[in-house]
């Protein structure tokens, strides 16, 4: 299990269990976590499970595929370690990831 | 509404009926709310059912919209392998298919659509299949595989998706379609034409402007697709993708409008202010093309829930959406965003060769629709251009050295 913490825009701190193998969305969104959307489920087609990696955890997130950065690149408030977390998959190297959410997704 | 106590019945569990669950407790209801569902699986998603499911990069837990302990968590009661027999509005209960009845303050009716299914000969066979749930797509699963035989009909969405997920599986895959190109109710004819070149170049064979006329068997098994010109198309399974029929009887027998699905208006409630429908059975009003109509499609089930969910809890009512769908079939990615109506020209940017290119439908210079292949800026600012119904330079939009964002401007 890798524990991860989302972080509401508004400060409020949700700090889960997070199986790995699933993405840092579906962490949030099977959880009930406000602040990902994830219109989409996972298919890199909405933009609205966009997260700000904490700059800690940056790397050890990966790289991103040129889909996802077509698709980052229309999200609202986009910043340097801005991601879809869609495409983040969980495993125990990400115990300890801290993300934050937008104020919004859509 | 917004009486915090109410009771919510939620009558579909589906990917509409479960998000409206989840997102009643998100904006705080704090009263019953009653999940009933005719499958015996908790909601989840169906796109993947064609995609990753198939091609077994999914299972079940995978496409499960919430953790298996949401539902008690949040004191959402689920009650599966059910079905609304009756309702009775004036009561506020709905007759369930135990016997049992349920009371209700308000009223969510998710039911969704049926797979239609083609009442001609040999449609009971075995291996005559339909892909709408997950117990058909685990049915499809044990059936293709390599130097399988699979006959498709219908050309659209599912037909395609499943044929590309055939082939995937080593499968040998023809699509049967009775009109004269693939797509025809969602696309235009360049991206029909570039779907079937597409597939074909991955060994799809296609049979357009065929008529099915039957299916041909042997000791009850399915061995081929009788079509209209007489010929029969051999195969070992019969995927059967050609559209769906809105659940909407129950709300019509209890006297609410319907016009080929539950008519509501932009809080998702219906004709009864106690009854709201969302999802693949409702039509919406949709005031970007000043029209309403019927929706099949993961981000139409997301609004309809959270409008449904807003006017119970009494929050505003969430900003109008432009409304999309998204397809993957092999390496490519449809993104389509609005609708194709009351369109005077059709825009191509890109290049379709390189599959990245992007088709825009436009009324005047304002964009009504846009199918993008493998062009995310093209589908994201197309939403924004569609929703903002802001005017575009035609020659900017048709060059592609021009970012969507300068076109936009």
């Amino acid at each position: 299990m890798a524990k991860i913490t989302y972080i509401e825009h508004d400060g409020t701190e949700h700090a889960i269990d997070v199986k790995p193998g699933l993405s840092v969305m579906e962490g949030a969104v099977k959880d009930n976590i406000p602040g990902i959307d994830a219109d989409c489920g996972g298919a890199c087609a909405c933009a609205t499970c966009h997260v700000y990696v904490d700059e800690a955890w940056l790397a050890k997130t990966g790289d991103k595929s040129a889909m996802e950065e077509s698709m980052l690149d229309f999200a609202e408030n986009v910043e340097d370690n801005s991601r879809l977390s869609c495409q983040i998959k969980v495993s125990d190297d990400l115990d300890g990831l801290v993300v934050r959410m937008p104020e919004s997704q859509h | 509404m917004s009486d915090s106590a109410a009771h919510v019945v939620i009558l579909g569990a589906g990917h509409a009926g479960g998000t409206a669950a989840a997102l009643l407790r998100q904006y705080g209801h704090a009263g019953p709310i009653t999940l009933v569902g005719e499958e015996p699986l908790p909601p989840y998603q169906r796109p993947p059912l064609s995609k990753a499911w198939l091609k077994g990069e999914a299972n079940a837990e995978d496409l499960e919209l919430k953790a298996p302990d949401f539902y008690a968590e949040q004191q959402i009661e689920f009650r599966p392998n059910l079905r609304g027999v009756s309702l009775n509005r004036g009561a506020r209960t709905i007759a369930l298919s135990d016997g049992s009845q349920l009371g209700y303050d308000a009223l969510i009716l998710a039911t969704g659509a049926r797979a239609i299914a083609l009442p001609i000969a040999g449609a009971e066979l075995d291996g005559v299949m339909f892909l709408r749930t997950a117990a058909d797509a685990e049915h499809l699963k044990a059936t293709i595989g390599p130097g399988k035989r699979l006959a498709v009909v219908g050309g659209g969405y599912i037909g395609l998706e499943v044929a590309a997920s055939g082939r995937a599986l080593g499968a040998q895959v023809v699509v049967l379609e009775k009109e004269a190109r693939l797509l025809a109710r969602v696309a235009c004819p360049a991206l029909s034409d570039f779907f079937r070149g597409y597939h074909e170049k991955q060994g799809v064979r296609f049979e357009l402007g065929a008529s099915v006329e039957g299916f041909a068997g042997e000791a009850g098994q399915v061995t081929g697709v009788r079509l209209a010109d007489g010929r029969v198309v051999a195969c070992d399974a019969v995927v059967v993708g050609v559209g769906a029929r809105p659940n909407d009887e129950l709300a019509a027998d209890a006297g609410l409008d319907t016009a080929r699905g539950v008519v509501v208006d932009l809080d998702a409630r219906t004709s009864d202010p106690n009854v709201f429908a969302i999802g693949d059975v409702a039509h919406r009003p949709m005031p970007i093309y000043g029209r309403m109509f019927r929706m099949e499609s993961v981000p139409n089930a997301l609004e309809g829930a959270k409008q449904a969910a807003a006017a119970i809890v009494g929050k505003p009512r969430p900003p109008g959406e432009c409304p999309w769908q998204w397809s993957d079939q092999y390496d490519l990615k449809l993104q389509i965003a609005g609708y194709a109506f009351d369109v005077d020209e059709i825009l191509v940017r890109g290049d379709p060769a390189t599959a990245k290119f992007a088709v825009f439908h436009l009324k005047g210079d304002q964009v009504q629709s846009v199918e993008a292949i493998n062009s995310p800026p093209e589908f994201m600012m197309g939403k924004q251009l569609i929703l903002s119904r802001r005017p575009v330079s035609k020659a900017r939009l048709a060059d592609p050295t021009v970012s969507m964002k300068e076109v936009a401007a």
